[in-house]
């Protein structure tokens, strides 16, 4: 049950900036305009980080986390469930780990 | 029509309505139960305690968050990397906050600053269709954020100690399911080719760029996700500025 210094600090820094989004941004927002540009931005913010996120570890991971991230595409839009498509994704990966060496293929 | 009867767009925040937002969230909770597992298990891997993710699930309460840092986590832990790497994953919920003004702006005290602290993707996206469709009792929005946050600290619960006796080693295929979280939430976000095609390709490229250069955390995903918004957000106001749809 311990909790080191170090940790506590770093996720009190990301609880901090968290609720600063969550509130700050209500609070700020509804007294300030910001520009247009800062705006947009904000708007085209999510999308470039989740795929800044996930291309280095894809390239990484070779054609059996391409397989897997197609079938995460394509069940997350047939069934707009999140939980699903994971599920799914991860099976597939899991699945071509344990096929390849079965089938003499490296990933 | 006398002065005591309720206008119709009056709000309120009544316990009715939290209890109703706490049941609307319950289908939510398996679909929280893979991600939340996830977490669990990337913190089990990453050595953190479960105290200390306890911690973290409960006063941070921002699943992609949560797993972007893990993901950057190291011995000692990164305190600057994992509270800006925090910073540019939450920053994204500044304007929901704004949208929800009209319900909000009625609230005071806790009823206002606890129900933000519980404000997340689903409980915002079900709060502007109920606050389109003309309801005025802000409990609502409270009711699914609680919802929501305890089945996310359950669902983590559940990954750490599964975790924990399992040892999963941290490059089983497993913690593909990172990568497909993050996959699937891109899925809802495409506003078509128009919009997000380069800056997406420029976000990624980026920061493959500067992964391959060994740039320190998380400085690949911050230049890959503003060398992208950048862009995106540049084109969109040239484009507004030209007129050439």
């Amino acid at each position: 049950m311990e909790v080191r210094l170090d940790v506590l600090l770093a996720i009190l820094g990301m609880a901090l900036v968290t609720y600063a989004s969550r509130a700050g941004g209500y609070a700020v927002l509804r007294a300030v305009r910001p520009p247009d540009f800062v705006q947009v931005l904000l708007r085209h913010l999510p999308g470039c980080l989740f795929v800044a996120y996930v291309a280095p570890p894809l390239l990484a991971g070779g054609w059996p986390a391409w397989i897997g991230a197609v079938v995460v595409v394509l069940v997350q839009i047939a069934s707009r469930n999140l939980g699903i498509a994971i599920l799914a994704g991860v099976g597939s990966v899991w699945g071509l780990h344990w096929a390849l060496p079965v089938l003499g293929l490296t990933p | 029509m006398s002065g005591s009867s309720p206008r119709p767009n009056r709000v309120v925040f009544t316990r009715q309505g939290v209890w109703r937002g706490f049941v609307v969230s319950m289908p939510l909770w398996v679909g929280m139960l893979p991600f939340g597992i996830v977490i669990g298990l990337l913190s089990a891997a990453k050595g953190l305690s479960f105290a200390e993710t306890m911690l973290m699930t409960t006063i941070v309460f921002a699943g992609a968050a949560q797993l972007v840092a893990l993901e950057l986590w190291t011995d000692p832990a990164p305190i600057l990397a994992a509270t800006i790497a925090t910073l540019v994953v939450n920053i994204r919920m500044a304007p929901m906050g704004a949208a929800l003004a009209p319900w909000l702006d009625k609230l005071r005290g806790w009823k206002l600053w606890g129900t933000l602290a519980t404000l997340v993707d689903h409980s915002f996206a079900l709060a502007i269709a109920e606050q389109r469709a003309g309801g005025r009792d802000a409990g609502y929005l409270l009711g699914i954020g609680l919802g929501i946050w305890i089945s996310w600290v359950a669902c983590v619960a559940m990954g750490h100690l599964g975790g924990g006796m399992l040892q999963v080693s941290p490059g089983h295929p497993l913690f593909f399911a990172s990568i497909a979280a993050f996959l699937s939430i891109l899925v809802p976000l495409w506003r078509g080719a128009r919009l997000d095609l380069l800056p997406w390709l420029v976000a990624g490229l980026v920061a493959v760029a500067a992964h391959r250069a060994a740039l320190p955390v998380p400085l690949p995903l911050l230049a890959g996700t503003f060398a992208g918004a950048t862009l995106g957000a540049w084109l969109e106001i040239r484009g507004r500025a030209v007129r050439w749809k």
